[in-house]
This record gives C-alpha cells, sequence and structure tokens, in this order.
C-alpha cells in the first residue's frame, strides 16, 4: 500500500489545503499528469496526460488491455489495492495532488466515486439501506427524513426509483442485473461524488437499462465530472464530451494516442490508428 | 382466435412435470460408488462409537436410572449413587469460559491478519497460529498448571473482591479471600482450555473472512469507506457464518479437552455457581483420573458418562455444521 513510486516533486500541503476548503462540492476537475503505472515490475502504462473538466463527459475508449481499467482505478486510488501494483506522476482534484496526503484517501474516493463492470451491491442490505451505505462507511451521519430524501433523489437520479419504491426492504440482491447496476450508480450519488468513473458500466445490461444509465448520465453530468470506459463506439458518442483513445503496442505499456472533442474522434481523427479503432477495423 | 389451452391440447405433450433422468458415465459412476463408501464410513465409526459406548454403559445406566442425571456424587465402587449432575455442568462451565475468552480474541486476531497485517506478517502470524494448533494438549497444561496459574489467580482474586456479587466471582468467605482458594478452579482450566480453542476458532474464521468477495470489498472502499467501515458492512456480515461455525468447532474441543483440565482441576462433585474458587470437573478428566482404578460397574458408569460427553459434542457440532451451511460463507453458493 504504501510502495507507491511518486517521481514528482511533493507540492507544499500548505497551498493545497487552501484550495480544499471550499472545493469538496460539486462537480470537479480531474488531471492526470505524467501517469505511469506498474503491477509488479511490468509497466502497463505510460506518459498518460489528461485534462477531464469539471462537469464534463470524458470517454475512455481502446482495445482490451490498453489499460483503460487501470487508469481508471489510479483516479481514485483503487489501483494501489492490487498487491504490488506502483504509479508515478500525479493526479489531481481540483488541483490538489490526492496521492500526496493532502487528501485523507477515504475523502478521495468518496469525492471520486467508481461503478464497475460488475454490479456489487451488497447482498446483506435492503436496497435503501445499499443506497446510504456510503455514508455509514465513511462514518457520515444523516438524520432518518435527511435520509429518506437522499434514498429517494438517489434512486429519481439513477432512474430506479419507480421500479423499486415498492421494495426498499427487500435485499439488494433479488434485484435484477440492470437494477442492480443502477442501484450501485444510485449508492454512488448518496455521497455526492465530484468525479463519477464508471468502467464499462453497461457491459453486463440489456439495450433498455443501457439506455436507461446513459440518459442517468446525461441527467447527472452537471453537477458530477464522468469519467467513463466504453467498449461500444456509439455509446461512446452518445454519452461523451471528450474521448481520449488509449492502445498499447505488443509488450509496450499503453499510452494515449489521442484526446480531443468526442466529435472529432469519431469524425476527424488526427491519428491513423484511431481511425481504424473507431472504425471498427482493429484488433 | 386459439386459445392458450387449445394450443397445449392440439400440439404440445402433456404438461405434467418431468423429473429429468441422468445417465451417468462409467468414470462417474465409479468415482460416485468410491465418494460414497468413503462418505459412509464416517457415519459407520460414528455408529461404532456410539454403539460401544452404550452398550458398556448400559449396565450402570440401569443401577443409577435418571439418577445418572439428578445424582452429582460419583461413587459407582462402593456401590454408592453416582451421576453427571455436578460433572456436566462443571465441563460446560469451563468450556463456556474458554468459548467467552476465545470467540472475541480469534475474530479479532482472524481479522487483524486479514484486513489489517502487512502481507508479510500475515503469513508468519498464519504459521505461527498453525503451529500453536499443533502443540499437544499436554503441553499446555503443564505451561498452564506452572506458569500461567501462580500469575492468573492474581485475577481470580480480583475478580472475586471486585465483582463478588455476581455469583459466578464468589467465594466462600469462610476461607476469607487469600489467594489460596483460586488455583484449579473453572476459571483458571477454562482459560488454558481457551488458549487451545483459540487457534482453531482463528484458522476457520481467518479462512472465511479471507473469502468476502473481493467485489463487495472494494465497492465499500469506493464509497470511501474506512477499514472498520470494510470490516462491519462487508467482512463480518459474509463471514458470520464463520463465526459461528469456528466457535462451535472450538466449543467442540474445549469439551471434550482432558489432559490439560486433568492437570489443573482439583475434582469436585458439589456443582457450584463460582467459577474462580477452587475446584471444578470435567468428564473427560473424570475419565481418565478414574478409569485405572474402577471396578466393573465404575468403568460401565464411566462409559455411560463418556456417552453423555459424545451426545453433546454431536449435538453442538450438528448444530453448528447446520447454521454454517445456511450461510453465506458456509454454502458458498453466492461468490
Ligand atoms: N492485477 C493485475 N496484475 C497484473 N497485471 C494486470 C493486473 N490487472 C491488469 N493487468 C494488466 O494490465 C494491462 C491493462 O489492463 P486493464 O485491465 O487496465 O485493461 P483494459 O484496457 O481495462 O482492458 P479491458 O478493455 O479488457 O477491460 C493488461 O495487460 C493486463 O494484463
Ligand atoms: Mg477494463
Amino acid at each position: 500500500m504504501t510502495d507507491l513510486q511518486i517521481t514528482t516533486p511533493i507540492p507544499t500541503v500548505a497551498s493545497s489545503t487552501a484550495v480544499l476548503a471550499d472545493d469538496t462540492r460539486g462537480a470537479a476537475g480531474l488531471t492526470a499528469n505524467n501517469v505511469a503505472c506498474w503491477f509488479g515490475t511490468k509497466k502497463v502504462l505510460e506518459g498518460v496526460c489528461l485534462d477531464m473538466a469539471p462537469g464534463q463527459v470524458t470517454a475512455l475508449i481502446g482495445p482490451s488491455g490498453c489499460g483503460k481499467s487501470t487508469f481508471l482505478r489510479t483516479l481514485n486510488r483503487m489501483h494501489e489495492l492490487v498487491p504490488g501494483a506502483t504509479l508515478g506522476g500525479e493526479i489531481l482534484i481540483n488541483g490538489v495532488d490526492i496521492y500526496r496526503g493532502a487528501i485523507p484517501v477515504t475523502d478521495v474516493r468518496r469525492r471520486i466515486g467508481m461503478v464497475v463492470q460488475k454490479p456489487n451491491p451488497f447482498p446483506a442490505m435492503t436496497v435503501a439501506e445499499n443506497v446510504v451505505s456510503g455514508l455509514k462507511l465513511s462514518g457520515m451521519k444523516v438524520t432518518k427524513s435527511e435520509r429518506d430524501d437522499l434514498i429517494e433523489s438517489c434512486l429519481s437520479k439513477a432512474g430506479l426509483w419507480n421500479e423499486v419504491k415498492n421494495r426498499l426492504g427487500d435485499p439488494g440482491r433479488a434485484l435484477s442485473g440492470g437494477q442492480q447496476q443502477r442501484l450501485c450508480i444510485a449508492r454512488s450519488l448518496a455521497v455526492s461524488p465530484q468525479v463519477l468513473l464508471m468502467d464499462e458500466p453497461c457491459s453486463a445490461l440489456d439495450p433498455t437499462s443501457t439506455r436507461r444509465i446513459e440518459q442517468t448520465i446525461s441527467e447527472i453530468s452537471e453537477s458530477v465530472t464522468i469519467v467513463i470506459v466504453s467498449h461500444n463506439m456509439q455509446q461512446a458518442q452518445r454519452v461523451s464530451d471528450r474521448c481520449a483513445f488509449f492502445l498499447a503496442a505488443e509488450n509496450e505499456p499503453g499510452r494515449i494516442i489521442e484526446e480531443s472533442p468526442t466529435k472529432d474522434i469519431f469524425t476527424n481523427p488526427r491519428d491513423s490508428r484511431t481511425e481504424d479503432y473507431v472504425n471498427g477495423r482493429f484488433g | 382466435m386459439t386459445s392458450v389451452a387449445d394450443v397445449s391440447e392440439s400440439n404440445l405433450v402433456d404438461e405434467a412435470r418431468v423429473t429429468p433422468v441422468v445417465r451417468r458415465s462409467k468414470v462417474d459412476r465409479a468415482y460416485r460408488a468410491v465418494a460414497t463408501l468413503s462418505g459412509s464410513v464416517v457415519f459407520v465409526v460414528m455408529a461404532l462409537i456410539g454403539g460401544f459406548l452404550l452398550y458398556r454403559g448400559i449396565d450402570a445406566l440401569r443401577i443409577s436410572g435418571w439418577g445418572f442425571i439428578t445424582e452429582s456424587q460419583w461413587a459407582p465402587d462402593m456401590g454408592g449413587a453416582f451421576g453427571i449432575a455436578a460433572v456436566l455442568p462443571y465441563t460446560v462451565s469451563i468450556a463456556l469460559v474458554a468459548l467467552f475468552l476465545a470467540v472475541p480474541i480469534s475474530v479479532a486476531t482472524a481479522l487483524f491478519i486479514t484486513e489489517y497485517a502487512p502481507r508479510r506478517l500475515r503469513r508468519f502470524l498464519t504459521a505461527t497460529i498453525d503451529l500453536l494448533a499443533a502443540v499437544p494438549s499436554l503441553i499446555y497444561g503443564l505451561w498452564g498448571l506452572f506458569y500461567l496459574q501462580p500469575r492468573l489467580i492474581t485475577l481470580s482474586k480480583w475478580l472475586a473482591d471486585n465483582l463478588g456479587f455476581i455469583p459466578f466471582f464468589e467465594v466462600n468467605e469462610d476461607f476469607g479471600t487469600s489467594l489460596g482458594v483460586f488455583p484449579s478452579s473453572t476459571f483458571v482450566a477454562g482459560v488454558i482450555v481457551s488458549l487451545m480453542v483459540i487457534p482453531i476458532c482463528t484458522s476457520v474464521m481467518r479462512e472465511v473472512f479471507g473469502q468476502a468477495p473481493p467485489g463487495e470489498r472494494e465497492g465499500a472502499m469506493a464509497l470511501g469507506g474506512t477499514r472498520w467501515g470494510v470490516v462491519r458492512d462487508v467482512v463480518l456480515p459474509f463471514g458470520r457464518g464463520g463465526i459461528i461455525g469456528g466457535s462451535m468447532l472450538g466449543l467442540g474441543r474445549a469439551l471434550g479437552e482432558t489432559i490439560a483440565v486433568t492437570l489443573i482441576i482439583s475434582p469436585s462433585f458439589d456443582a457450584k455457581w463460582s467459577i474462580v474458587e477452587q475446584g471444578s470437573n470435567s468428564i473427560a478428566a473424570l475419565i481418565a483420573l478414574k478409569f485405572s482404578e474402577s471396578t466393573e460397574t465404575g468403568i460401565s458408569a464411566l462409559m455411560a458418562a463418556g456417552l453423555a460427553l459424545f451426545v453433546i459434542t454431536l449435538i453442538v457440532n450438528t448444530a453448528a455444521s447446520s447454521v454454517v451451511n445456511r450461510s453465506r460463507s458456509g454454502s458458498a453458493t453466492e461468490i
């Protein structure tokens, strides 16, 4: 956990905490500066620089194994949970480095939420408890009425309220896969994150649930910055403002080949490899 | 318009439920036969042990009748009364004292190993605990008798002096509360048995906690969960079956512990509430102590006591396995 390879100079904590005070609510900007990742001695990412502007949806696309998930997991410090995983470079939320102790790691993860590919609701908790589980987990206290309001508003934002409003007491695992995924989104929203990372959130879902989640993304993107990994080019086009194309040459770490507004990536790519990939002519 | 009924009458086969027929290959059948055979050996051995104890103990049970359960003295050899009314409660008390200490310590140790310890320390601790489980109980008994007991009775005295109003910690005031009344008690025996039970409980719990689904763990972390939050909301709910199962396994072990208890206790045949006062007993220790000096009836009576212990252990373990099987971590169906 502690063996991070940090290769850039440490910014002064004093200057960063001053910014912190006002900056913990509302959509936040996320900046990756020259990020590199290792699993043990294997380098899987190199030189990744990416600006994820507040309130925008950034899509990460690229072939399997090029390091999209790995990059996403560095953004909320989940990468370091893998034994032997290290990283270099810096990641800033509203200009404050998340790896150098200016923000406690639990705060980093609360402010930068994550939804993974396989829905992972807490099976022992009810639907309602799942939604507010993040509050309990991070030690936040709310009153009963605040709690009920939060449950309704988050489930509504995730497009699930109408389907589950009469089954709030059912166990989370009793929902369908698509409902579970939306429950996980609701759960993430309940701790009012500033950034939401989504790793192929729709890959296990039917077209209707997928549509619903895409709709959710466009509805919430004003108040929370979204970074989404998708293998579905249409989806990336539909939901994102900007796109970053990742690629790893054989036995080389992955890097960003091209990063531009979504329209340009799909209609007017600068790099021929990007063009091949978005037109489905690639590995 | 065709109704559903029409369709089912004209086109479909009878809707009666089908019992799926399984045709197994030869290899499958051979394997099944071997597995079934080895599985049934367990039951045969159990039945043989139970049957043997009943067969050898029945004479004594005929003599004592219900007195075997209500009588607390043990004098079968002189033709006197005998029963387990004192020995059994002592046995259970020692086991409960052991469990009362062992379960929280084991849960905490297992959590430390799976959740908090750095990887190298984790491996070292796991190995050490498995090693502790392998230390013969005679060693625990000797160490407990000569090293631990003299130190432990200070605590016994403190308990009696300060919490004496609770029947468990009460001592007979006639003697005063000098240190002399505290050795060889249920408490001392229970503490030493707990040391033997902790490694067993910890292994089971560690195993189960370690299987908590990584997806849920990460989900909890990604919500900004503290380590304790993850433990409370993911690991403990998942591991409940393991906690109960491990405790019951420990209880079974504690009920049957013989040599260490024999070394520690000074046998008493008067049941009492106090666990800190001198004098305790256990069925296993009783059998070990009396076996060589007993006559025919005496042996038969000991066999009957053994049967009682066997039945209780069986009940405890059956209850444990049913709890564990029904829980998520035990059945492992949800992982
Ligand atoms: N825990 C791990 N240990 C070692 N190597 C890993 C680990 N996780 C991922 N990798 C390697 O890191 C590289 C990037 O993996 P990553 O999961 O980030 O790819 P991805 O772009 O998300 O792929 P996909 O689109 O298939 O999800 C791959 O080469 C993979 O083999
Ligand atoms: Mg991935």
